[in-house]
C-alpha cells in the first residue's frame, strides 16, 4: 500500500469534515476520491498531502510515516481545481520550480523540464506565461510540475472541474493515458461518478466525512454496499419497495403469465438521444413518486407503449436490487 | 453616463478643475513662482546655507529609516493579518488604521510619554542605557514611523487577500520553505503594491510636521527636519529660505506621485 490513512478525524469548529475515516491506496494505481460536494474529499486530501493536519489519527507514505512531516517533506504532488499557477513565472520556470528549490544541476533542469513539457504537449509554450494559455493547457502544466519532481504520489483535487464538458472529457482521457505512461500513485477527487468510473481502477466512495465503500468500478456499480452508493453511481428508481436502476425493469403490455408484477400507467413517455425513458404511476399506490423506466429506441418501439398505456413492471432476471 | 447631457458633464467638469486650481494647483504654483523669483538666487542660497543642507539631510536619512521600518514591519504585520487567525486581530487592524485618524500632534505627544526620560515605563531605562530618544534623530524616526504606519498594510492587504494561498501552498507540496515560498512566490505577487505603499510612506515621512515638532525639539543642525526649518524661516521673514526648501519638498512629492501614477495601471493587472 503506498498510502495509508489511519483513523483520521478532523473538525472545522463544531463540524465534523472527517469523522475516523482509514483508508489505503494501493502502489501504482489511479484511485477516485468520489462523493457529494462537501463530503469531506478535499479535507482528506489535504490532510494526506499535509496542506491540513488531522485532529487525530495517521498518515503514512511508502511505509513511512508522515504525520507530523510538513508538506514540503512529504514528496507528494498536488495538483489544484484552479490550477494555482505561478503567475508572474514562465511555463518553464513553473515546471522547473520545486527542481530548482531541490538544487538540482541547471542542465539537468533544462532537460527534465523539456521532457515534461513534451508529455503534456506544451513545448511550444515553454516561454509564455501562464495567463497566456487556456484553462486545458494551465492544468496540463499544474500537472507537469507536479511530475517533475517525481513524486512518490500525485494528488489531484477536481483537476478538471473548472473546464467546460468537452475539454473534461479530453482530460480525462489524456490523464488515464498518462497514468498507463508514467505510472505514480495518483489519487484524485471527483465529484462525478461518470468521471470516476471511467478512468480509475479504484473508488473510494466518502459522503458526510466517512468512506461508505472501497472497490474498482465494477464492484461500485454492481455491488453498492448500501443505497447511498447504488445512488451516487446512477439512477436509481423504485419498484414494489425496492430499489433497482431503471434500465433494469422489464415492461410488458400484457401481464406476464406465471411471474409477478405490478401494474401502472404510462404518466409521460420522454425521449433524451438513444434512449426513451417512461414514468409509470403504479396502481394501489397513487401518492408514490413515478417509476422511471428507461428502453432503448428499438425496445420502445417494439412495445408501442404511449403516455396513458397501462403497463406491467417487474425486475429483470439478476437485477441488482436493495431494500429502500 | 449615455444619458448625462453634455451640459452637466462641462459642468461639473469645470468645477471640479475650478476647485482643484484654487485649493491646490494656484497656492503651489505660487510656491514656485516665489522660490524663482529671483532667478535660481534663492534655491542656490538655500543650498549653501549649512543649516538648511543639515535639516534636508536630516529629513532624507529619517524618511528613509522609516519607510524601511514600516516596509518591514508592514509586510509582515500584513500577512500575519490575511494568513493567520488569532483573538484580537480585528482589534490589530483597527490599531493599524489609528494613525490615520489620530492627529500627529498626539502622536507626539504620546511618544514623549512612553519614551521620555520623566515618562512611564521605558524611557527612564532607555535614558539609564544611553538611549537618548526625546530631541535625538530616534525619536524623529519613531514618530515618522507611527504616522506612516498603514499605508504600506493598507497597499498590501487587499492584494495578498485576493491571491488567495493556492500558489503558497503549491510551493509548499513542491518542498520549498516558507523563507524560500515569501521570496519566490509571495513577494513577486505583491511587489507593485508594495512599490506603490513604499512611494506613499516616503513622500508622507518627507512631509511630516507636527509629530516630528513635538519629539524633536527643533534644534537647529542638531533636530531640526526640512518641514520644521520652513516653518521657522517663514516666521523669521527669510521668506527666500523658506520658499526654497518648500519647493523641494513639493518637487519630492511630486515627482512620489508620478511615479505612482505611473504604476497604478501596472498594479491592477501586473500579475
Ligand atoms: N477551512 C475550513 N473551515 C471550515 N470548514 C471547512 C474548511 N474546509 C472545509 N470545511 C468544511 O468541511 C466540509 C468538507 O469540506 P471538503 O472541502 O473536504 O468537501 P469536498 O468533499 O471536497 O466538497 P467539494 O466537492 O464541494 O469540493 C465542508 O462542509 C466544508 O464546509
Ligand atoms: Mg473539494
Amino acid at each position: 500500500m503506498s498510502i495509508e490513512v489511519r483513523n483520521a478525524t478532523k473538525r472545522f469548529g463544531d463540524f465534523v469534515a472527517l469523522d475516523d475515516v482509514s483508508v489505503s491506496i494501493p502502489t501504482g494505481q489511479l484511485t477516485a476520491l468520489l462523493g457529494p460536494s462537501g463530503g469531506g474529499k478535499s479535507t482528506l486530501l489535504r490532510i494526506i498531502a499535509g496542506l491540513e493536519t488531522a485532529d487525530s489519527g495517521s498518515v503514512s507514505i511508502e511505509g513511512r510515516d508522515a504525520t507530523h512531516e510538513p508538506a514540503q517533506k512529504r514528496n507528494v504532488g498536488f495538483v489544484f481545481q484552479h490550477y494555482a499557477a505561478f503567475k508572474h513565472m514562465t511555463v518553464a520556470k513553473n515546471v522547473a520550480f520545486g527542481l530548482e528549490i531541490r538544487k538540482t544541476p541547471k542542465e539537468e533542469i533544462r532537460e527534465r523540464v523539456d521532457e515534461l513539457l513534451r508529455l503534456v504537449h506544451l513545448q511550444q509554450f515553454a516561454d509564455r506565461k501562464p495567463s497566456q494559455l487556456s484553462g486545458g493547457q494551465r492544468q496540463r502544466m499544474a500537472l507537469a510540475r507536479a511530475l517533475a519532481v517525481r513524486p512518490s504520489v500525485l494528488l489531484l483535487d477536481e483537476p478538471f472541474g473548472a473546464l467546460d464538458a468537452k475539454v473534461r472529457k479530453e482530460l480525462r482521457d489524456w490523464l488515464r493515458h498518462l497514468h498507463d505512461e508514467v505510472p505514480v500513485t495518483t489519487v484524485f477527487v471527483t465529484h462525478d461518478q461518470e468521471e470516476a468510473l471511467e478512468v480509475a481502477d479504484e473508488i473510494v466512495v466518502v459522503n458526510e466525512g466517512r468512506v461508505e465503500q472501497v472497490g474498482s468500478p465494477d464492484d461500485l456499480y454492481d455491488a453498492p454496499a448500501n443505497r447511498f452508493v447504488m445512488g451516487f453511481l446512477g439512477p436509481v428508481t423504485e419498484l414494489s419497495g425496492r430499489l433497482v436502476r431503471p434500465h433494469d425493469v422489464h415492461v410488458f403490455t400484457e401481464p406476464p403469465a406465471g411471474l409477478a408484477s405490478t401494474e401502472g400507467r404510462v404518466v409521460r413517455a420522454l425521449r433524451v438521444g438513444f434512449e426513451v425513458r417512461l414514468d409509470v404511476a403504479l396502481v394501489g399506490v397513487p401518492d408514490a413518486a413515478p417509476t422511471t423506466v428507461t428502453l432503448t429506441r428499438a425496445e420502445s418501439r417494439t412495445l408501442g407503449a404511449e403516455a396513458g398505456s397501462t403497463v406491467w413492471l417487474r425486475p429483470a432476471p439478476h437485477a441488482l436490487t436493495l431494500a429502500v | 453616463m449615455a444619458r448625462t447631457s453634455p451640459w452637466v458633464r462641462l459642468t461639473l467638469r469645470t468645477v471640479v478643475i475650478v476647485y482643484l486650481v484654487l485649493l491646490v494647483g494656484w497656492p503651489v504654483s505660487l510656491v514656485v513662482r516665489a522660490t524663482f523669483t529671483d532667478g535660481l538666487t534663492a534655491l542656490r542660497d538655500a543650498l549653501t546655507d549649512p543649516t538648511v543642507v543639515f535639516s534636508l539631510k536630516l529629513t532624507v536619512s529619517v524618511a528613509l529609516q522609516a519607510t524601511l521600518l514600516n516596509t518591514v514591519f508592514g509586510v509582515g504585520i500584513s500577512l500575519l493579518l490575511v494568513r493567520t487567525d488569532f483573538r484580537g486581530k480585528r482589534l490589530l487592524s483597527a490599531l493599524i488604521d489609528l494613525p490615520l485618524s489620530v492627529s500627529p500632534v498626539v502622536v507626539g505627544l504620546a511618544i514623549v510619554l512612553a519614551y521620555g526620560p520623566r515618562g512611564d515605563w521605558f524611557g527612564p531605562w532607555l535614558t539609564g542605557a544611553g538611549v537618548d530618544v526625546l530631541f535625538a534623530p530616534l525619536g524623529i524616526v519613531l514618530a515618522t514611523a507611527f504616522v506612516s504606519l498603514p499605508l504600506v498594510v493598507r497597499e498590501v492587504v487587499p492584494v495578498l487577500e485576493e491571491i488567495g494561498t493556492d500558489e503558497v501552498q503549491a510551493a509548499r507540496s513542491l518542498g520549498a520553505n516558507s523563507l524560500q515560498t515569501f521570496w519566490r512566490i509571495t513577494l513577486p505577487s505583491i511587489r507593485w503594491a508594495l512599490v506603490y505603499g513604499v512611494v506613499l510612506t516616503l513622500a508622507r515621512s518627507l512631509g511630516e510636521f507636527g509629530a516630528v515638532k513635538i519629539v524633536s525639539g527643533n534644534l537647529e543642525g542638531r533636530t531640526q527636519t526640512a518641514t520644521l526649518l520652513v516653518e521657522q524661516r517663514y516666521h523669521d521673514f527669510d521668506h527666500a529660505t523658506a520658499y526654497a526648501v518648500a519647493f523641494l519638498l513639493a518637487a519630492v512629492s511630486v515627482a512620489c506621485i508620478t511615479l505612482v501614477t505611473y504604476l497604478r495601471p501596472a498594479h491592477g493587472n501586473a500579475r
